[in-house]
């Protein structure tokens, strides 16, 4: 399905330590990104996928006591976003990321959408309006919101409220997406809807996906990396990954006898 | 069947516990009410007959019948703009300043503990402080200005513990969305944190703004005047810039203090006197208090996660 000719790297993750403390969370980890491809990170609880997915956008320098060592390379320019001189706000206007719990703000939809952008200080209202509409059309919520773009998003379901966040997410054209278990909160019709939504948006941005559940992973991604205690056990295109594991831990995992 | 009889005889007996606890408690809920009651029906009883319109429209006289509360009233409205003109903005700083930019290791530990220690320093230092530093250093006299500073440090940890607890209030997943879009530290502030706790905020603004309206001790320390004939200088005058703020340097007193004043003179008249004072603040701590409850719930409301 995948053609290895026409694949280009997005970013690159270059042993990655990580840890919380004196907890060891990711012991160098080595992964490549590919541009417009679907990226799926999967293993049993704990095994720090999470932890490598907000490593993209910078999310633990919010936090004390976390230490990171190593390289996340940025394409084309192979920025090291990992770096100690680069601002995490720069990085997190190129990576958007969507979390586990749908969490807009309690504001209106339409602000909500805007917000990107209104922090960047854009003002033109006709460009902030289009772009706004755009991005709830790629997150396929446009036509469920367009006659309420002023009312208060905590009011939509769920489904809503997590496509909501995506639309919110790439309203700034992020150049990775990120998604921490996007639809773990959600019924299944919900989940269905952000799978297809995931599948269409491959087209305009690299994504990564962090999930607990394998038939997700086999559904949307391209690649999956699995991985455990800290440690990328394998990475591979997710066809091969899921039919033909050549490691015994992935093969034990994907079928179930353990996570 | 004996089994069942156990099992029975079992519940009955831990039943009894139940029971016994909720007597001790209601009795204890009753006996803090009947207090309060009667403190407040006993005041009523005594002072409500007094307060008419004049009463809110006179100053202190020697006659107890012409007397009334009118600079108390201003006197207390004065001093309560300023101590909320000061408290607050430097209380919401600090509480933002603490919560979201102050690393948490073991310095900003013990100036949580230490803020929280001073709010619980008896009023009456503050009052010594006060004297020695606004009234003897900095000169401004035994003013309105003094007395709002005063109240105004008072209230200051109040207002910072409670603008913390509405801060920790917001869940972090807010947070991590404002900074995932690439938000300043500031902007996740200004558009997320203050208007989202605003709600708390103000809840601990008013709550501490009730406190120092019943504050007696740090401005009798500071030289309240007790028998006050006139108002302070009118804010507004007739040329240019028409707003002015001499009245900050002027002399004051406070409902409380005109209390306590009559409440110390022989005559019992008088006494209906402070009684109907006593009944006037505790309206206004009460719809204080209320108020705050009622702006808890609204922003509870519009709040959803």
């Amino acid at each position: 399905m995948v053609e290895m000719m026409e694949l280009k790297l997005r970013a690159e993750v270059k042993n990655l330590l990580f840890s919380y403390g004196d907890k060891k969370v990711l012991n160098g980890v080595t992964l490549p990104v590919h541009e417009n491809r679907v990226t799926a990170l999967i293993g049993p609880s704990g095994c720090g996928k999470t932890t490598l997915l907000r490593c993209f956008n910078r999310m633990h320098d919010l936090y004390a006591n976390a230490q990171y060592q190593g390289e996340i390379l940025l394409y084309p320019d192979k920025r090291n976003i990992l770096g100690k001189e680069i601002d995490p706000m720069e990085v997190r206007m190129r990576i958007g990321m969507v979390f586990q719990k749908p969490n807009p703000f309690p504001k209106s939809i339409y602000e909500n959408v805007a917000y990107g952008l209104k922090v960047r200080g854009v003002k033109k209202k006709s460009f902030i309006e289009e772009r706004v509409e755009k991005s709830l059309q790629q997150a396929s919520l446009w036509n469920e919101v367009k006659d309420r773009l002023h009312s208060s998003a905590t009011a939509l379901s769920g489904g809503q409220q997590q496509r909501l966040c995506i639309a919110r997410a790439l309203a700034t054209e992020p150049e990775i997406l990120l998604l921490d278990e996007p639809t773990s909160a959600l019924d299944p019709i919900s989940t269905r809807h952000i799978e297809e939504l995931i599948q269409e948006l491959r087209k305009d941005v690299t994504i990564s996906i962090v999930t607990h559940s394998l038939h997700q992973a086999a559904r949307v991604s391209d690649f999956t990396a699995f991985m455990y205690l800290g440690d990328l056990i394998e990475f591979g295109a997710s066809d091969q990954i899921f039919t033909n594991p050549k490691d015994q831990r992935t093969e034990n995992y994907i079928t179930g006898r353990f996570g | 069947m004996e089994h069942t009889q156990d099992i029975l005889a079992n519940i009955r007996r831990r039943k009894l516990w139940d029971f016994a606890f909720a007597f001790v408690g209601l009795m204890s809920l009753l006996f803090a009410l009947v207090t309060l009651l009667t403190l407040i029906v006993d005041l009523s009883i005594t002072g409500v007959p007094r307060i008419q319109a004049d009463f809110f429209t006179s100053f202190p006289s020697r006659f107890a019948e012409k007397a009334g509360i009118l600079s108390a009233w201003v006197g207390s409205f004065c001093i309560m703009l300023t101590t909320a003109c000061c408290a607050i903005p430097l209380g919401v700083a600090a509480g933002v300043y603490l919560e979201e930019y102050a690393k948490k290791n073991w310095i900003s530990q013990i100036i949580e503990l230490n803020i929280i220690n001073l709010a619980g320093i008896p009023s009456i230092t503050y009052g010594l402080m006060a004297l020695g530093l606004f009234v003897y250093k900095l000169k401004l006299g035994q003013s309105i200005l003094t007395a709002g500073l005063t109240l105004g440090l008072l209230v200051l940890p109040i207002i910072i513990v409670t603008t913390r607890e509405a801060i920790r209030a917001i869940p972090s997943t807010i947070r991590e969305a404002s900074y995932a879009m690439g938000a300043s530290k500031w902007q996740t502030i200004r558009y997320h944190i203050l208007p989202y706790s605003s709600g708390g905020i103000l809840t601990g603004v008013i709550i501490s703004l009730s406190r120092a309206i019943g504050e007696t001790a740090p401005l009798i320390t500071i030289g309240a005047l007790t028998f006050i004939a006139f108002l302070p200088t009118s804010p507004l005058e007739g040329q240019f810039p028409y707003l002015n703020l001499k009245w900050l340097m002027d002399p004051f007193t406070v409902m409380p203090i005109q209390m306590f004043n009559w409440l110390s003179r022989p005559q019992p008249e008088f006494h209906v006197n402070a009684a109907a004072t006593g009944v006037v603040l505790l309206v206004m701590t009460l719809i204080m208090n209320g108020g705050a409850i009622y702006l808890r719930s609204r922003f509870r409301k519009k709040m959803k996660w």
